[in-house]
Formats: structure tokens, C-alpha cells, sequence
């Protein structure tokens, strides 16, 4: 198996994971989507100085991976290969806000560094807890979930067919890689002429492929309607887990935690 | 619906790129026959199963299923007197479990949440697979595969089946087991396939497609004799017939 079919099986795992049997499993899917929103809600509203108040968001994702039986080394690794796009977020901070804003010794760090550390650790919660959600729910009842929330239908199924046709994406441009490798006696890279067709017929193919797809999903009495097996409803564990977590993340917004607990050992050992 | 004839007549289609691909086909088909569509590469075989499934709609002619128009009007009905596998299982699969991917078709036909354990569980050991329940389709083996994307159509209750190279992809004993499987089948059945052993086996009418027109209509046996017939359609005469 190649690389890219190694990737695939990698995200149909996250498929795998959505099954599990945990009560996050259970819970119904609106409810951890309104609170996983919140929990973005909260992180990126913070300054863009703080980086310790956010520590006590990091509760969150743990929870959703320790509660759901979620591996956590699968989901740091997927957040992983997302972090370039947020160090080329930040990258120019340190160069644009020169500010010292305190000393460590005798270095002085700048505004700039601050605000790159705090996007890194913003961008490693939110990420993280939104893997954590689609494993815990599962795209179809996350789909659904999006329309019984009131976002428009069309949004919802664009949603579940790009995660549809991810799969035949990737399907597709395994076969033909592994077709051109087979042909191009070890060459090492795809000359860009070569490069090109190859593109132009994935395209091709997918396309062929994704309407073959739509076809049997329609003989199935498919409707553009999302339907998830798992039948929940908004009881009292869905409100107990949002009104929780809303209170928590209520408090860990408007008090630095952190810093009131170093404060407290502080003044302890003195 | 109740008696679900399949009547044809005169169905034309062509391609948008203007390849003609039916021209002009006709023929009936009564309540619980077994038909074999056999026929080149290229022949219109896999054309015409989309127009029973209402995916493709003719051109000019007509055709009706159970005295219904397939029709943009009636795809409902239609759609849930007509069970298609498609040929490659892969275009069928795609929910996260096979639990869930068998119900598919349930939960779109509207089955209640109490019914649906039962029905999809009745389903997936018909095809001998209930111990795949909570496994995910791309993890399968392509008779596995097989076997789910038929129990995923017989959930729905279809009175007519249709499939497109059942046995395509399947080593000889998955390809046995379906023989099986579907030998226990009482639903109207249409299969398109090369296999003509297969198609001896099952069906007891075949219907042979050459270039888009119905060219001989008759007994399985009595048309896989006719080699004449069956080099013009570029097929061989079945192994187990002898020489």
C-alpha cells in the first residue's frame, strides 16, 4: 500500500472511531457540536497576548479522547499535519511586534512571539477538539446535526459528499500513482507534462466515479436528506454536558486559572 | 405494483456525446423470471439496468414496471420495486459500519428505529454476514463486499432485483456462495453478466444485447448452444455445455 492509500485508511478510521460505544457516542450529536462551537467560541475570543489562561481549555479535547476511548496519538498526529498552515498563520509575528513584553533572564520576548505561541496553542485546541468531535460522532450525524441546528441543507449534504468523495478522490489517485510508478522504472519524480494528464484523468475519473456513486445512493431512496442510525434527542445528559461545559468554559474565559493558582503557591511558599 | 411485470417497448437512448447506446428495445418480463442480459463489452447492458432504476430515462419507447411509467413522477415507487447492486460493490459501500450502510436504504424508506435492528440484522444473515455488522466496508474482502451491497438492496424489500456483473472480482468460492445465495432468491431477477456458466446456472431466459438491440430472447440453454449467435455478440459458448 502506498502512501496515499496508507492515508486512506488513516481517515476512514475516524468512520471506525465514530462507532464506538462510549456515552459520548451516545450523546446526541447536536450537543457536542453546540458545546464544541462554544469551546472555539472561547478560545479565540481570548488576547492575543494570553497563552496561560488557554491551558485550562486543553481540559476539553482531553476529555472528549479520555471519555470517547479515543487514541490520543492518532488525534495529535492528525493535528500534526495541520499545524504548518497555523505557523504560516503566526510566522510573521515576531518580525512585525518587536514589543518586549517581559523578561526570562536576561532575553526579552517580544509581543510578536507571544501571539505566534498563542495562535500555535489555539490552532492545537481547536483542531484537536474538532477531530475529537467528528470521532466521537461521525460525519453523517455531524451532518445532521448541522441541519437540525438550523444550517441550510445544502451546506450539510455539500459537507457529506466532500467527505464522500474524499474517499474515491484518493482511491482514484492511489490506483493511477501506483499504475505510473509500476511504468516509470523507478524515475523518481512525474515530469510536469505527465503530471498534468495525470491530474486532467483524475478529475475525469472521479467525476465519472462520484456520479456512479450519487446513482447507487439515489436507487437506495436517497433524497438529499441526511439519516443517521443512531436516533438521540436532546435529554438530560445533552444538557447537563452543555450547560457543564458552558459554565467551565464561562469561568476559564474571565479567570486565569493559572495565574491565580500560581499566585496562591506563590504566596504559600513565601 | 402487485404483479411486477417489466415491459419494454421500443426504448431508445443515446449518450450526450451522441453515442447511440439502445436503439429501440423491447421485451417482457413476468413475475418472478430469472433473466440473464448477456452481451459484449460496450453492448448496452449496463445502460439499460440504469433505466430500470430510473438513473436513465428514455429517449423515445417507454417502459413500465408493474404496469408504472419509470418516470421522474414515480422514481419513488419505482425505486422501491427495483433493488440494483451495482457492479462494483466500492460505489455502493460508503457508511462508517455495514450496520449502518445497510440501513441505509431503511432509514431513506422511512422504517421506524424499532424495526430497523431487526430488519437490517434479517438481511445481513440472509447473505450469510452478520458478523460484519460493526465492521467498516473498505475493510472487507470483495466477496464480503459483495455479499453486504446485496443485503443493503434486500433490506428494502425490493420485488425486483437487479445486478451488474454479480460475479466480476469474486474467486470461485464467494462466486459459488452467491450462486447459493441467489438460487434461494424468489424476487424477479435480472442479471447482466459475462459469466455465462453463472447465467446458466441461475437464469432459465436470456436475453442477448448486441450493439444496442435485443438480438435473440429465449431459453439460456437453447441460446448458449447457438455459437453462431454468440460470436456475433463476441461471447463463448459456456464451459459446462461441452464442446
Amino acid at each position: 500500500m502506498n502512501k496515499l492509500g496508507k492515508n486512506l485508511v488513516d481517515i476512514g478510521y475516524m468512520d471506525t472511531l465514530s462507532a464506538g460505544r462510549s456515552f459520548l457516542h451516545k450523546l446526541d450529536a447536536r450537543a457536542k457540536l453546540l458545546t464544541t462551537v462554544l469551546f472555539m467560541a472561547a478560545v479565540v475570543s481570548l488576547d492575543k497576548y494570553q497563552v496561560s489562561a488557554m491551558i485550562p481549555f486543553s481540559l476539553y479535547p482531553i476529555f472528549l479522547i479520555g471519555a470517547g476511548n479515543l487514541p490520543a496519538g492518532y488525534i495529535l498526529r492528525k493535528t500534526a499535519v495541520v499545524a504548518p498552515f497555523a505557523v504560516f498563520v503566526g510566522m510573521f509575528n515576531p518580525l512585525l511586534d518587536r514589543q518586549i513584553l517581559f523578561h526570562l533572564g536576561s532575553f526579552g520576548v517580544s509581543g510578536g512571539w507571544v501571539s505566534f505561541l498563542s495562535i500555535l496553542i489555539r490552532f492545537s485546541l481547536t483542531v484537536s477538539a474538532a477531530l475529537a468531535l467528528l470521532c466521537v460522532t461521525g460525519i453523517n450525524a455531524l451532518c445532521e446535526a448541522l441541519v437540525r441546528a438550523g444550517v441550510p441543507k445544502p451546506f450539510a449534504v455539500q459537507l457529506l459528499f466532500l467527505n464522500r468523495y474524499l474517499f474515491v478522490l484518493t482511491g482514484e489517485a492511489e490506483r493511477m500513482t501506483r499504475a505510473r510508478r509500476l511504468r516509470s522504472c523507478d524515475r523518481g519524480a512525474t515530469a510536469p507534462r505527465a503530471f498534468i494528464q495525470i491530474v486532467g484523468h483524475l478529475l475525469l475519473r472521479t467525476m465519472d466515479r462520484a456520479e456512479r456513486v450519487y446513482r447507487a445512493m439515489l436507487c437506495r431512496g436517497f433524497d438529499g436528506h441526511v439519516r443517521v442510525v443512531r436516533f438521540s434527542r436532546i435529554g438530560r445528559a445533552e444538557l447537563a454536558f452543555i450547560l457543564g461545559w458552558a459554565a467551565l468554559f464561562a469561568v476559564f474565559r474571565s479567570v486565569n486559572l493559572p495565574v491565580i493558582l500560581g499566585q496562591a503557591v506563590a504566596g504559600a511558599w513565601k | 405494483m402487485s404483479h411486477h411485470i417489466i415491459e419494454a417497448d421500443a426504448i431508445r437512448y443515446s449518450y450526450p456525446d451522441g453515442t447511440a447506446a439502445l436503439g429501440g428495445v423491447s421485451f417482457r418480463i413476468s413475475h418472478g423470471e430469472s433473466v440473464a442480459l448477456v452481451g459484449e463489452n460496450g453492448a448496452g447492458k449496463s445502460t439499460l439496468l440504469q433505466h430500470f432504476t430510473g438513473c436513465l430515462f428514455p429517449e423515445s419507447g417507454s417502459l413500465s414496471i408493474g404496469g408504472v411509467p419509470v418516470s421522474k413522477q414515480n422514481l419513488l415507487a419505482v425505486r422501491r420495486a427495483v433493488g440494483m447492486v451495482f457492479q462494483n460493490p466500492d460505489d455502493q459501500l460508503f457508511m462508517p459500519t455495514v450496520f449502518e450502510d445497510v440501513a441505509f436504504g431503511l432509514l431513506n424508506l422511512g422504517v421506524p428505529e424499532a424495526e430497523l435492528e431487526g430488519k437490517v440484522m434479517a438481511a445481513l444473515e440472509t447473505v450469510g454476514a452478520p458478523h460484519l455488522r460493526a465492521r467498516p466496508p473498505y475493510r472487507l474482502s470483495q466477496g464480503e463486499k459483495r455479499a453486504v451491497s446485496i443485503a443493503g438492496v434486500l433490506a428494502m424489500s425490493p420485488d425486483i432485483l437487479v445486478m451488474d456483473e454479480p460475479t466480476s472480482n469474486l474467486d470461485p468460492l464467494s462466486r459459488r456462495r452467491l450462486i447459493g445465495l441467489l438460487r434461494t432468491f424468489q424476487h424477479t431477477k435480472i442479471i447482466a453478466t459475462h459469466d455465462l456458466d453463472f447465467a446458466l446456472e441461475l437464469c432459465e431466459r436470456t436475453l442477448v444485447i448486441h450493439k444496442g438491440s435485443i438480438t435473440a430472447d429465449g431459453p439460456t440453454r437453447e441460446i448458449f448452444r447457438d455459437e453462431q449467435l454468440l460470436m456475433r455478440s463476441s461471447l463463448e459458448k459456456p464451459l459446462s455445455l461441452g464442446s
